[in-house]
């Protein structure tokens, strides 16, 4: 089952190692990882999102917790969140197909971001599911190269992943 | 006040009352060294940075007070590691601090840079590399706080050459409070009242107990909740000493070599409370086997613990002693004579036990026996790792906590000398005996000369086999017999080996042997080395092979 993590950290040095390094060594899978700034000076948010079951889930949140530079863990599977990830897929487009790609693009509000003369860059956002959607039909004109960013997600309404330090 | 960084090193060991650091020097640590001499702080030098390790560890475990070590960049500091997992894997309070080349030279590969932050992140419970003087005073103070509060473990604090020269304002908080490590100590009342309505109820209960029990303090909670509520004892190696081993309603060691009443007992229980334990595989055996009808109470310091391997019914996270102090003064005797009649029946039936057939054949358990009788049962024992510590945790009937010293969780070898020396160091009036096997022995010998040098009455026990006798028993039970390797023929003259280095040497080789080697060895005044030879082909008996239920033992009949 796959699973959203929030981890609020302190920023400091090591920190993603201390993370990703608890990951790996207990055997638990990162399907990807995004890491940037909050509100709040000196505390960074690290989105994980693993593939575990409910029991190993709780192991992981646990085990984090135990490292000192870990705020708070909090896992956004189930709560109302709203996930994204941010995709740039760089395919084949010679002329007589670009509007075809244009359309295709379109249809899921990706954007062209980048026209050479043989091919595009268009830049994608949703939720992973979207992203494999429209992955699968730029397959038939060719994938160039892909990256993204990793998932990142938060609560919906007013609630917030609260860092504990009150 | 305006100290230099190995000033405030100094400082704050005065501070938090160690007055006694183990190490070794080196070029990244030289203005610290400079700094212990001036202060005159008591340093042990062992041979080897693990024996100092090791040593600190062995401290720390007899006076549940941190151990300090201390190393130079490099080699210096990689040679702790297998001392600073050892500590890791038994909670063991353990403030390891290491030189680092100046902070311009890190990242370039300078001459003994290793990054040691890096290679201990999996075995420490923190670590810290210092960039910055002013971070100094805080580190040190929250490295104490950490190692030494919640579930205990070593931290490695970091420390380039060029800080500890380095002069900045050494103001040391008194106090701490870290945002993000908050130890549980109280338990949940709501679940305490759930698993003292639970035992009440319970007419088949076994405590099942560990390490925890030691670290915490909670021995005498221990037994008057055992001796109150009549509820069973089987204590891990971890936690043995947690009760005495001659209390009635205690069963001895659970798991691969348990006692049949104490695997029996986990088998048949209705109601495990399992109190300072990991639920380790050397305990459980088979997992989806281990206490099938039991209903589980899991009282732990460290919430990762429950649930980790065995799923918890009642789960209780606080130390264990507050716990069960909160407990007794709920619980009630329960219903469980008929079940304690039943437990202490295959006690008697079925004890540990071994022939000693004739006078030439010398059994390792024998010795064992005759150290406890000689000894009074009071000395601190530490072990190295195999057969003969699977010995002294059945034949040395441990009384008191905190005095079985032994590499439970990583499993060590070479840890018992340097352990014993550790030990004797911070109880120079007690006997301090190492249970070493003759493979284990050899990891750390050169030792010897630190309990010389130091006039550290270690007595060491050599239960001299000559084999690697734990992997030769799964040889011979699991590999057809193939003696791969584990013959120690070769081995030098133990008893010369101790003469060379100054110390008393002895030698036993037969039961007659036994006694007189050990009353001349106790009253030799320092380091002492016994060598007692031992029948090679003895075996650990009962086992249980891994991955199987803990009720398929192999020995342990019936008598
Ligand atoms: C550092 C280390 N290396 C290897 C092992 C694997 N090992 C476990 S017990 C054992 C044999 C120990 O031999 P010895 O010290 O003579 O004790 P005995 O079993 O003969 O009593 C070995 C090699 C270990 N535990 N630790
Ligand atoms: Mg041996």
């Amino acid at each position: 089952m796959k699973r959203i993590l929030a981890i609020l950290v302190e920023d400091r040095p090591g920190v993603l190692t201390r993370v990703s390094g608890l990951f790996s060594r207990r055997g638990y899978n990162i399907q990807n990882i995004a890491v940037g700034p909050t509100t709040e000076p000196g505390i960074s948010r690290m989105t994980v999102t693993v593939e575990a079951d409910p029991n190993t889930v709780e192991q992981i949140v646990k085990q984090l917790n135990k490292l000192v530079n870990v705020l708070k863990v909090s896992d956004l599977t189930d709560e109302n969140s709203v996930e994204r990830e941010l995709m740039l897929i760089k395919v084949k487009a010679e002329p007589g197909r670009r509007s075809e790609i244009q359309q295709m693009a379109a249809t899921f509000r990706a954007k062209i971001v980048d026209i050479s003369p043989d091919s595009m860059i268009i830049e994608v956002t949703g939720e992973e599911r979207k992203l494999q959607a429209f992955l699968l039909m730029m397959q038939e004109f060719g994938i160039k190269e892909i990256v993204s960013t990793g998932s990142v997600s938060l609560l919906r309404g007013s609630k917030v992943t609260r860092d504990l330090r009150a | 006040m305006k100290l230099t960084g190995a000033q405030m090193v100094l400082a704050c060991l005065e501070l938090e009352n160690v007055d006694v650091v183990f190490g070794f020097p080196g070029g990244a640590v030289l203005t610290l060294y400079d700094e212990i001499y001036k202060r005159g702080l008591r340093h042990i030098l062992t041979c080897h940075e693990q024996g100092a390790a090791h040593a600190a560890d062995g401290y720390a475990r007899v006076t549940n007070k941190p151990g300090v070590v201390i190393a130079t960049s490099g080699p210096g500091a990689t040679n702790l590691v297998t001392g600073i997992a050892t500590a890791y894997m038994d909670s063991v309070p353990l403030i390891a601090i290491t030189g680092q080349v100046a902070k311009p030279f890190i990242g370039t590969d300078a001459f003994q840079e290793a990054d040691i932050t890096g290679i201990t992140l999996p075995v420490t419970k923190h670590n810290y590399l210092v960039k910055d003087i002013c971070e100094l005073p805080w580190i040190l103070k929250e490295a104490f706080y950490i190692a030494n509060t919640g579930r205990k473990g070593p931290v490695l604090i970091d420390l380039p050459k060029d800080i500890q020269a380095q002069e900045g304002e050494f103001d040391y908080p008194d106090r701490l409070k870290i945002s993000t490590y908050r130890p549980t100590y109280e338990g949940h009342p709501g679940q305490i009242i759930k698993a003292c309505d639970a035992i009440r109820k319970a007419k088949k209960p076994l405590l099942y107990t560990g390490g925890g029990v030691i670290s915490s303090g909670a021995h005498e909670k221990l037994l008057e909740f055992s001796r109150k509520a009549r509820i069973p004892v089987t204590t891990t190696l971890m936690g043995l000493g947690g009760v005495p081993c001659d209390y009635e309603l205690f069963l001895g060691m659970p798991g691969m070599h348990g006692t049949y009443a104490a695997n029996n007992a986990i088998n048949e229980a209705e109601l495990l409370i399992a109190v300072g334990v990991r639920f380790d595989d050397r305990v459980t055996g088979k997992l989806d086997t281990f206490a099938p009808n039991a209903r589980v109470i899991h009282i732990d310091i460290d919430p990762a613990e429950i649930g980790k391997n065995v799923l918890a019914d009642i789960p209780i996270v606080g130390d264990v002693k507050l716990v069960l102090t909160e407990m007794l003064k709920r619980i009630q005797p329960g219903d469980t004579e008929m079940w304690c009649a039943k437990v202490l029946g295959w006690k008697k039936a079925h004890p540990i036990r071994y022939r000693q057939e004739s006078n030439n054949c010398l059994k390792p358990q024998y010795v064992i026996e005759a150290l406890h009788r000689l000894t009074g049962g009071e000395a601190i024992v530490t072990t190295d790792v195999g057969q003969h510590q699977m010995w002294a945790a059945h034949y040395y009937r441990m009384k008191n906590p905190r005095n079985f010293i032994t590499s439970g969780g990583l499993g060590t070898m070479g840890f018992g000398f340097p352990a014993a020396i550790g030990a004797q160091v911070a109880f120079p009036e007690k006997k301090v005996i190492c249970i070493a096997g003759d493979g284990s022995f050899q990891m750390n010998s050169q030792e010897l000369a630190t309990a010389v040098k130091y006039k550290l009455p270690v007595k060491v026990a050599i239960i001299n086999n000559q084999y690697l006798g734990m992997v030769r028993q799964w040889q011979k039970l699991f590999y057809g017999g193939r003696y791969s390797q584990t013959s120690l023929a070769g081995s030098p003259d133990f008893v010369r080996l101790a003469e060379a280095y100054g110390a008393a040497g002895f030698r036993a080789r037969n039961v007659g042997e036994v006694e007189t080697v050990i009353d001349a060895a106790l009253n030799t005044p320092g380091p002492v080395v016994i060598d007692f030879q031992v029948d090679p082909e003895e075996d650990v008996l009962p086992m249980v092979a891994p991955n199987t239920s803990i009720v398929e033992m192999i020995g342990g009949e019936e008598r």
